[in-house]
């Protein structure tokens, strides 16, 4: 993460950070540390701000753009995108029955994250929670967990979501359980991995000297510790729900249309990849943009949470984007 | 037997007894086939209130085996643990909560042993977390943890920096207030300056002399810095493969020692002053025996000079320093005076003379 900070030169979305990060600081002045940090990162900053705008796009994209989404207009079949002759619901070209790709990404929006977000955090609550149990206590509890997951990870997790949606119906709220269970088993085996080493810890048997009880002692001293590498782990697992969602809805047992979601305009796009190409490369775009944004800030994150850590967020190198910012601000 | 002779005193019980404790870990087999590792075997110990008990020894002995046996840690095959009469591996709930709360440690490594992820004034009021009891409102366990703070000569505001902020005589510290903090009676300091460098040992050990002044706590001093031992404890357990080989006085062990482990041990700790230094030096041959294949009879007898047939086919019983064939003046301790304390060792020949710079030249 500090490896790419250095890389890049400060172009990019680093002028994105200015108007978004001016109006959020009221917002969160009880903890201001934490929110000057996230300013001298311009990186994490920027995908904060992308995030946010994901975020009102799913909230109050659809009320505006609905209508947009579904009206179809023959002539207009297949614009090419930044046409401004076309006008701005054109902006981004049209698909096969000359609806605007731009709402139909906008509405996708929040069916791709009703999906994702619920999906991801299942996942990664159940399977963290296990792992980190599992990895605690050792012995027999870990042994079962790790069979556990042995089992769900070697069943094909495609066949597996095909006859569950087969048998129940193909709805949101199956496509999340089935997307959930077979993730749990990468937090499983990562919150293991770090409880297990955790436990035999000197301030771990410190605690045991009080009294502290086995989940009093996981609260305290194992959750914290695992969180930071769990959240990075979930914004990786955001992408791969998000495509995995995609290949459902192309088998057609996923998200029915007329709902979109993000992974079903890229499948249904790929037929006209060489005469359309817009059709699923934005839809693309808008996962990769999302899911880079997110792993910047849960990176970020890490750091930020991790007081042996932390002082590299304070670099004085990264002064300069600060009295930029503030001078901008101040216009 | 060992039992009476063990005991400090006869009116002042004493807080801490241990007695005939055996630990054994399960590991892979070793050369002979054997996968049991005795670390403890048969350990007797007693400390007294308001006592500092030095316990020495190689690494690899089973000092913090003990330690750990004594704080719950480990659960011991055979023998008791009884502080003040009660057997806490016989306590469950709020019994066991009790017991834990007299007994406290202080760990090695400040390092390790305080979580980063924490301020410091949380780590010392974390005991707090489960021993709900003792301070109830938020504003008791504020005082407390100030005047816990200043007891360890920190400052009150120290307590809301993160561990790394400080160096490691002051993290030592913390893990002091911390073992302080449910005010125990005794507390197991596991080589508590053996991380640290040598000013700083010596403002930490002092720290510890005053707590035990103003508190009365009893302390186990575990170490293997022998000058160290010299300067706090007032008794020594000398330990040697999992068994207690010498005990008595710090003066009696360091001065005379009985067993001739005690006396290479003594010989080898350095000295400043050429005149007390020994004109030979004991040197100890070969490694610590491997516990899993401990000698038989005596266990010292492999790196022995003094070792005969008897040594493999017998494993001594204690004997005392007038046993041994030295005249004892009865000489009160200095710092408990009117206690007189057993001079014990195993061993079949102990050093009938003073060992020290004659004994090297035998």
């Amino acid at each position: 993460m500090s490896q790419t900070i250095q890389d890049l030169p400060g172009t990019g979305p680093a002028p994105q950070t200015g108007p978004g990060a001016g109006a959020r600081p009221d917002a969160k002045s009880n903890n201001p540390g934490l929110f000057r940090m996230l300013l001298r990162d311009k990186f994490a900053s920027a995908g904060a701000v992308i995030l946010l705008l994901v975020l009102l796009t799913a909230a109050f994209g659809p009320m505006l753009m609905g209508d947009l989404a579904t009206r179809q207009n023959l002539l207009f079949a297949n614009k090419a995108p930044f046409n401004p002759a076309n006008g701005w619901e054109y902006f981004l070209g049209s698909d096969s029955l000359g609806r605007s790709v731009l709402a139909r990404l906008v509405v996708a929006t929040r069916t791709t994250l009703a999906v994702a977000v619920p999906a991801v955090a299942v996942a990664m609550v159940i399977g963290s929670l296990w792992g980190v149990w599992a990895g605690y206590h050792r012995g027999w509890r870990e042994n079962v967990s790790m069979r556990v997951a042995d089992v769900i990870m070697s069943f094909p997790s495609l066949l597996l979501a095909v006859v569950v949606l087969y048998v129940f119906s193909p709805s949101a709220a199956n496509i999340v359980l089935i997307l959930a269970l077979t993730r749990i088993p990468i937090y499983l085996r990562t919150a293991r991995a770090e409880s297990a080493e955790l436990q035999s810890r000197t301030f771990v048997d410190a605690a045991r000297t009080f009294g502290a009880r086995p989940n009093a002692i996981i609260r305290r001293h194992v959750i914290p510790v695992v969180t930071p590498t769990i959240l990075t782990l979930a914004t990786l697992e955001f992408c791969y729900v998000m495509l995995a969602e995609s290949s459902l809805s192309f088998l057609g047992i996923g998200i029915q249309p007329p709902d979109a979601s993000w992974g079903l305009l890229v499948s249904q796009g790929r037929q006209y990849l060489q005469t359309a190409w817009w059709l699923s490369i934005f839809p693309g775009l808008a996962i990769v943009i999302t899911a880079i944004s997110a792993n910047m800030l849960a990176a970020w994150l890490r750091i930020a949470t991790d007081p042996a850590q932390r002082w590299r967020l304070a670099l004085p190198g990264r002064r300069k984007l600060i009295v930029r910012l503030k001078a901008k601000e101040s216009k | 037997m060992t039992a009476l002779l063990d005991r400090t005193v006869a009116d002042r019980p004493a807080a801490l007894e241990v007695r005939d404790v055996v630990k054994t870990f399960h590991v892979s087999r070793s050369a002979s086939g054997n996968n049991r590792l005795r670390a403890l075997d048969g350990i007797n110990l007693s400390v007294g209130r308001g006592e500092t008990l030095g316990l020495v020894g190689e690494s690899g002995c089973g000092k913090s085996t003990l330690a750990r046996t004594l704080m719950l840690l480990e659960k011991p095959d055979s023998g008791s643990v009884t502080f003040d009469g009660q057997d806490p591996f016989s306590l469950k709930g709020k019994d066991l909560l009790s017991w834990r709360r007299r007994v406290q440690m202080v760990f090695q490594d400040p390092f390790a042993s305080l979580n980063a992820r924490m301020t410091a004034g949380d780590i010392i009021s974390e005991p707090w977390a489960t021993h709900r009891g003792l301070h109830r409102t938020s504003r008791e366990r504020e005082a407390r943890l100030a005047e816990l703070l200043q007891l360890v000569g920190l400052r009150a505001s120290d307590a809301r920096k993160s561990p790394q902020e400080f160096s490691g005589g002051q993290r030592q510290r913390i893990g002091i207030a911390r073992a302080l903090a449910l005010n125990p009676e005794l507390i197991i300091l596991d080589e508590p300056v053996s991380a640290l460098d040598l000013s700083v040992q010596a403002q930490v050990l002092n720290l510890l002399n005053d707590l035990q002044q103003q508190l009365g706590v009893s302390y186990i001093f575990i170490s293997h810095d022998l000058s160290v031992v010299r300067h706090v404890t007032d008794r020594v357990a000398v330990m040697y493969l999992g068994r207690i080989i010498e005990t008595g006085t710090t003066e009696d062990v360091f001065e005379r020692p009985l067993h001739p482990y005690t006396a290479a041990l003594m010989s080898a700790s350095p000295k400043l002053d050429p005149a007390a230094r020994p004109a030979e030096r004991i040197v100890l041959k070969g490694e610590l025996p491997s516990p899993l294949d401990p000698p038989s009879g005596c266990r010292f007898r492999t790196r022995c000079w003094k070792a005969q047939d008897i040594c493999a086919a017998e494993a001594p019983r204690k004997r005392t320093a007038a046993e041994a064939g030295r005249t004892v003046l009865p000489m009160p301790a200095l710092r408990r005076p009117g206690l007189p304390v057993e001079h014990l060792a195993e061993c079949h020949f102990p050093l009938a003379v003073p060992a020290g710079p004659d004994a090297a030249r035998e």
